[in-house]
């Protein structure tokens, strides 16, 4: 470890005791390629805690019943505690309705339904704003509406830096523009975006928004009212939850107005072979039996996320970034891809010459996990003209001493490779 | 040679090596002594998909043998295809369709076997076989 990192370690004993919060993310014990594993893939999926874990195994140990339907006390057991989740998630994004928040299998299935409700509402013509650094879930949903119902799809041009061009946005708004949808912040490149203006810039032409949190919601907590955004959604899986699992919030007022996305049990109030009416909100859009387990999980992880303290989290999360950036900078041809001001802790990178998926190779026999690729994000790649980049991303529970491996990793892996 | 002997000698290379960094830097070693493919068939055609690198091959009959070239934009991925082309060029399309390919985990690189691993070595195999499958056709 450098004298530097030994400076950030000493000043956040007393705010974020990290060798106690690795304590409770058991897979961080675990070596890989006989290496203690070094975790930075983060923003793909994020480890969980044993908090969280202890919940699931709770939830089959002692309360497994299907929710909703049953007399008997296991099954109003598991209705409550799963209602319960709903209501933390509620009061963590500060929606004004526990109804609001919709369970969903994760963002991509979140988008899919907004995407599929507002086929129902658009019509010829039409046009719906996109921008240029969207994961592929909020891309290709929008454009199979575009194929279904003749809208056009406009994209946000974005800059060198990673950030988006605003002015370009402004531009695009007229009163044809009827969904705006970005992410709030880029899995590939980190950026934060500037969301408040999108959304008030698209209120202002009547338009509504659907803002992807996917990335956003281990970093920053989003406050649905006073961003007054109109749909917003995340996946548990990268806040410290299980897989399968996540949500979409939608104002009451949009949710009553799109169409349900699946039909089944759950969701329908009366069924007649002529016609059937269907649930109120929540249930019109939770048909089937939901991942209640998974539910009830991500309510463990919300709280677990706040024990450790969403600002603490924030700050630390900012010196690692800082760290990591400066010291990744000091190996030779090491270009960054993304940075913009307003960042969370991922950094994209290559090294001129080199392959990502030849560096991310290495790594991995070092035990260090990282992700290569596209990220499922190929027109930010197409816009570097780069196949892919190298993506670190770093969470609360990892370590300056980390960072210093990764940093000594990808030197030994360019002085191979080149 | 035959392809099990080369395959062999490639074995017994690999076998010198007692950590994983000199595997590696002598298969990127390897890498830069395959026989490049030419230009004009670097196309998407020629392209394996299932990588996450690109690799082009292309197959010519010379005779009744079969002769590969290929390339790629990741060295790692170069080395791979390096050794499967040295194992398998310049040979009859039927013995490379017999061939088998278990040299690879003998020479420790197992963890690329995977089917799902993302650098293609499971395709660039089936990709050498199929173009075995296709000119054997063409020499009845
Ligand atoms: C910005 C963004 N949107 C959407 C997704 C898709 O999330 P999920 O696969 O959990 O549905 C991801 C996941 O990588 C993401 O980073």
């Amino acid at each position: 470890m450098s004298w530097l990192s030994g400076i950030f370690v000493y000043q956040y004993i007393d705010m974020l005791d990290i060798n106690k919060i690795r304590e409770d993310f058991p897979i961080l014990k675990r070596k890989v390629n006989d290496r203690p594993l070094v975790y930075l893939d983060n923003a793909a999926t994020s480890q969980t805690p044993k908090q969280v874990i202890e919940a699931i195994v709770d939830y089959y140990e002692n309360y497994n019943a299907n929710i909703h339907r049953g007399v008997h006390t296991l099954s109003q057991e598991a209705t409550d505690k799963y209602e319960q989740a709903r209501i933390k998630i509620q009061k963590h994004f500060n929606a004004a309705k526990p109804y609001e928040i919709i369970f969903t299998s994760g963002t991509t299935h979140s988008i899919n339904l907004v995407a599929n409700g507002f086929a129902a509402l658009l019509e010829d013509g039409d046009e719906i704003i996109v921008s240029a650094m969207e994961h592929h879930s909020n891309i290709v949903p929008w454009q199979m509406l575009c194929e279904r119902t003749g809208t056009i799809l406009k994209v946000i041009p974005m800059n060198m830096e990673g950030d988006l061009m605003m002015e370009e946005y402004e531009k695009m708004l007229s009163n044809k523009t009827k969904v705006v949808f970005c992410n709030h912040v880029s899995n590939a490149l980190g950026t934060i975006n500037p969301i408040d203006e999108i959304i008030k810039k698209a209120h202002g032409v009547g338009a509504a928004v659907l803002i992807d949190g996917a990335q956003a919601a281990s970093h920053i907590v989003a406050d649905m009212q006073a961003l007054d955004v109109d749909f917003y959604t995340c996946s548990a899986h990268k806040i410290c939850g299980p897989t399968g699992v996540g949500m979409l919030y939608g104002k009451e007022e949009w949710l009553n107005k799109l169409p349900p996305y699946q039909g089944g049990g759950e969701m329908i109030a009366e069924v007649t072979f002529e016609k059937t009416t269907y649930a109120d909100l929540p249930h019109k859009f939770e048909a089937g039996t939901p991942n209640i387990c998974g539910g009830i999980a991500f309510g463990a992880a919300l709280d677990y996320m706040h024990q450790i303290g969403f600002k603490n989290i924030a700050e630390y999360e900012a010196d690692l970034l800082a760290y990591a950036t400066s010291e990744l900078l000091k190996i030779e041809g090491l270009k960054i891809y993304g940075t913009a001001q307003r960042k969370t802790s991922v950094i994209s990178f290559n090294i001129e010459g080199v392959h990502p998926y030849d560096i991310g190779t290495i790594l991995d026999k070092l035990g260090i996990a990282v992700r290569t690729g596209h990220h499922c994000a190929q027109p930010i790649m197409d816009f570097y003209k780069i196949p892919g980049t190298v993506r670190a991303s770093f969470s609360f529970y990892n370590t300056m001493a980390e960072v210093d491996t990764l940093v000594e990793g990808v030197q030994r892996a360019r002085n191979m490779l080149l | 040679m035959q392809i099990k002997e080369i395959q062999e000698e490639i074995i017994d290379e690999f076998s010198m090596f007692d950590d994983w960094m000199q595997r590696y830097e002598y298969m990127i070693e390897l890498g830069k002594s395959l026989p490049l493919i030419e230009d004009a068939y670097k196309t998407d055609d020629n392209i394996i998909k299932g990588c996450q690198s690109k690799v082009w091959v292309h197959a010519e009959l010379q005779d009744d043998k079969l002769v590969f070239t290929a390339d790629s934009d990741a060295i790692i991925t170069k080395g791979i295809i390096a050794i499967l082309i040295r194992a398998f060029s310049n040979q009859k399309p039927k013995d490379i369709i017999e061939a088998d390919t278990d040299f690879i985990d003998k020479i420790g690189l197992k963890e690329h076997l995977s089917p799902t691993r993302a650098n293609g070595l499971v395709s660039m195999i089936k990709q050498l076989k199929l173009y075995a499958v296709a000119y054997q056709t063409q020499i009845k």
